[in-house]
């Protein structure tokens, strides 16, 4: 890596079905895509915002990067409009039905060709909230990670950043050498709306559009069939029975509950 | 994919036995390694193979002691100075070493913060895949662990065709095997070569914050929970003085957490936290799959919920069905008299 005074960041976003309990396809035991609203993850837009903070301070570019159908090109756009440099988007049938493994191995494809020093991941995306995919890309990228981050601060002549991360008994300060991977949290900041002005600047900003020959790599670790994990079946959760409902008159229905509750400790 | 062709390339002859990651944190083990030897010893038994703990640390020897008595057959224990604190770097490097070198069949890790970002990154090195959160398992005819969690409105019900099958799962998911101190396990130490120049993410300090004790949900004996039925953030005062007179914590749902009328450390559910406390008072909720999976194991469900048909009232031990606003008032003034 070229060392640098200005920082390369690259955001890693994905696009999620807005609603929140979504369907499955009973056959091929997939999300439901089709016909339900999207939206960019949360987690990512923090991320996005975040990456142009740091842009706007120390100076440098950021890129979004998201694998996923070709109409994940609005989420793309989104971040552009918000402030985002370029966009890339690795879209190919190959890469479809990934579980988090073959998704990060995808992205690193990518990422190898490119120069960074930050890259950007949400701390789970709203869809299987597995949190998976930025500690396996850190790893197969070989490079530090720091999860659940609150603070962000770079030291720029040094090359390394500090950051404040949740962890169970607290907060904890640690500082890694560039380049990293964060995965950040809600609360980091407060993503900005994107502009009028920025929406129409995003129109001339640098779209690529990426399928699985030009990206190169073993097309066997792509997609569902470079996926270790699959779903065998689904199945409605079981149902506890209920003991007892209360209804009627609500002085008569606390004075039976309240009698219950005493019987029971 | 159909089931044949997610065990296409299968010989997994030389992994063997259920290893369980035994997180501690200032030489005092974490809970949930231990709810997770219940869950590995019936795992473990089922293939007919070993239950191996995993202990890293410095100076933590004693601790063996404590995983033999919750059912682990052998331990596992690596000690060094620089897994003496936690650091995703060294604790990777030492898992991965064990993993390449004995070769589980299985490994779970506690769906802590610290092993939500371990698992993955271990994941990804040993080429292998995981499932997050899972909330039970099981082993199938051919020996594969059915790794189970909640998707949609549904249970799924999800396999993995490399080895070591790696899951997470969340603190009281499980509950511990009653003790048996008579239990010795096998202490197996394991030296790891550890560099300080490896440990790329190094911990400058750590701000430790006490929990508010209402935020306390994960450790509380009862809790009373609100959800969007509560309608503001200032009716949660309700919620408090419930809470006050039964001597609870206060958690709630992702809904009211989103609203910002809870703290996110008291949100109960799947992408909260986990309970199981004696009595659980569910104010206002309606009882969603993502939020019954972080209560369901709770011994007393209380539900009061206006709608006949919520289904919370399904999974009650005691479903109330009437007007929060009224009933809980109620509930407190009366719970006060008696106690007086
Ligand atoms: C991937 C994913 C993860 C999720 N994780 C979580 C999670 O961790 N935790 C979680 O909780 N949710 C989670 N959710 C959301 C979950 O699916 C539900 O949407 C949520 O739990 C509903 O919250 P609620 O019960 O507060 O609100 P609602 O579903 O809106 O229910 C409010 C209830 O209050 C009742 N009510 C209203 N007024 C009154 C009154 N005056 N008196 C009595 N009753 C009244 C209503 O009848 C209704 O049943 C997740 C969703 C997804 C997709
Ligand atoms: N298909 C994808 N394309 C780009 N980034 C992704 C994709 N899936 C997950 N991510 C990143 O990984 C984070 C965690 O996602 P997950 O592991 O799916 O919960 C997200 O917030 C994104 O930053």
């Amino acid at each position: 890596m070229v060392p640098s005074k200005s920082l390369k960041i690259v955001v890693c976003i994905k696009q999620v079905p807005a609603v929140p309990d979504m369907k499955i396809d009973p056959a091929t035991h997939t999300l439901v895509r089709e016909g339900v609203p999207s939206i960019l993850n949360p987690w990512d837009k923090i991320g996005v915002e975040e990456g142009i903070r740091l842009r706007e301070k120390y100076g440098g570019e950021v890129t979004v990067i998201t694998m996923g159908p070709p109409q994940a090109k609005e989420a793309v756009l989104e971040c552009l409009a918000m402030g985002a440099d370029k966009g890339i988007i690795l879209s190919d049938s190959t890469f479809a039905g990934a579980d988090t493994i073959a998704t990060a191995y995808t992205l690193s494809m990518q990422i190898k060709k490119m120069i960074y020093d930050i890259i950007i991941c949400g701390r789970l995306a709203m869809d299987a909230e597995t949190g998976h995919v930025g500690p396996h890309l850190a790893e197969l990228l070989g490079i530090p990670q720091i999860c659940y981050v609150k603070r962000v601060d770079v030291d720029i002549d040094r090359e390394r950043v500090i950051a404040h991360r949740e962890v169970e008994e607290g907060v904890e300060i640690v500082e890694a050498p560039l380049p990293v991977l964060l995965t950040v949290m809600k609360g980091l900041n407060e993503p900005r709306l994107p502009t009028l002005k920025g929406v129409i600047g995003s129109r001339r900003k640098e779209i690529r559009v990426i399928n699985s020959s030009e990206l190169g790599g073993d097309m066997s670790k792509y997609g569902l069939k470079g996926s270790p994990t699959s779903m065998k079946k689904v199945f409605p959760p079981p149902l506890r029975k209920p003991k007892m409902i209360l209804q009627g008159d609500p002085k008569e229905v606390v004075e039976s509950l309240v009698q219950v509750l005493l019987r029971e400790k | 994919m159909s089931e044949d062709t997610i065990k296409e390339i299968t010989d997994f002859s030389g992994y063997k036995g259920v290893w369980v990651f035994a997180e501690q944190r200032d030489e005092r083990l974490k809970n949930v390694g231990l709810e997770l030897l219940s869950v590995g010893r019936r795992l473990a038994d089922k293939l007919r193979e070993e239950l191996v703990a995993v202990l890293l640390g410095h100076k933590v020897e004693e601790l063996a002691d404590e995983l033999s008595a919750y059912g682990a057959d052998k331990v596992i224990l690596v000690e060094n100075e620089l897994l003496k604190r936690y650091t995703v770097d060294a604790y990777v490097k030492a898992l991965a070493e064990l993993s390449l070198k004995y070769k589980p069949s299985i490994l779970l890790i506690g769906g802590t913060l610290k092993g939500r970002e371990l698992a993955p990154r271990l994941a990804a090195r040993l080429g292998t895949g995981i499932t997050s959160d899972c909330t039970d398992f099981d082993i199938d005819e051919e020996g594969y662990l059915v790794q189970i969690k909640p998707f949609g409105k549904l249970m799924a019900e999800i396999l993995c065709r490399t080895r070591p099958q790696m899951a997470t799962a969340k603190p009281n998911i499980f509950k511990k095997l009653e003790q048996d101190r008579s239990r010795k396990a096998a202490v197996i130490r394991e030296e790891v070569k550890i560099s300080p120049e490896e440990i790329h993410t190094k911990v400058i300090k750590v701000i430790e914050v006490t929990n508010n004790p209402y935020e306390n949900i994960e450790n509380a004996e009862r809790i009373v929970a609100g959800g969007r039925g509560l309608g503001s953030k200032e009716n949660f005062k309700l919620i408090y003085e419930l809470a006050d007179v039964v001597g609870a914590a206060v958690a709630g749902t992702r809904s009211v957490v989103d609203r910002g009328w809870l703290s996110a450390n008291q949100q109960v559910g799947q992408s909260g936290k986990t309970v199981a406390p004696k009595l659980y008072i569910a104010v206002g909720i309606s009882g969603g799959a993502y939020h019954t999976v972080g209560m369901q194991n709770s011994e007393v469900i209380v539900a009061i919920n206006k709608d006949p048909n919520a289904p919370i009232l399904q999974m009650a031990t005691y479903g109330v069905v009437g007007d929060l606003f009224k009933i809980v008032p109620l509930l407190i003034e009366k719970l006060k008299r008696i106690q007086r």
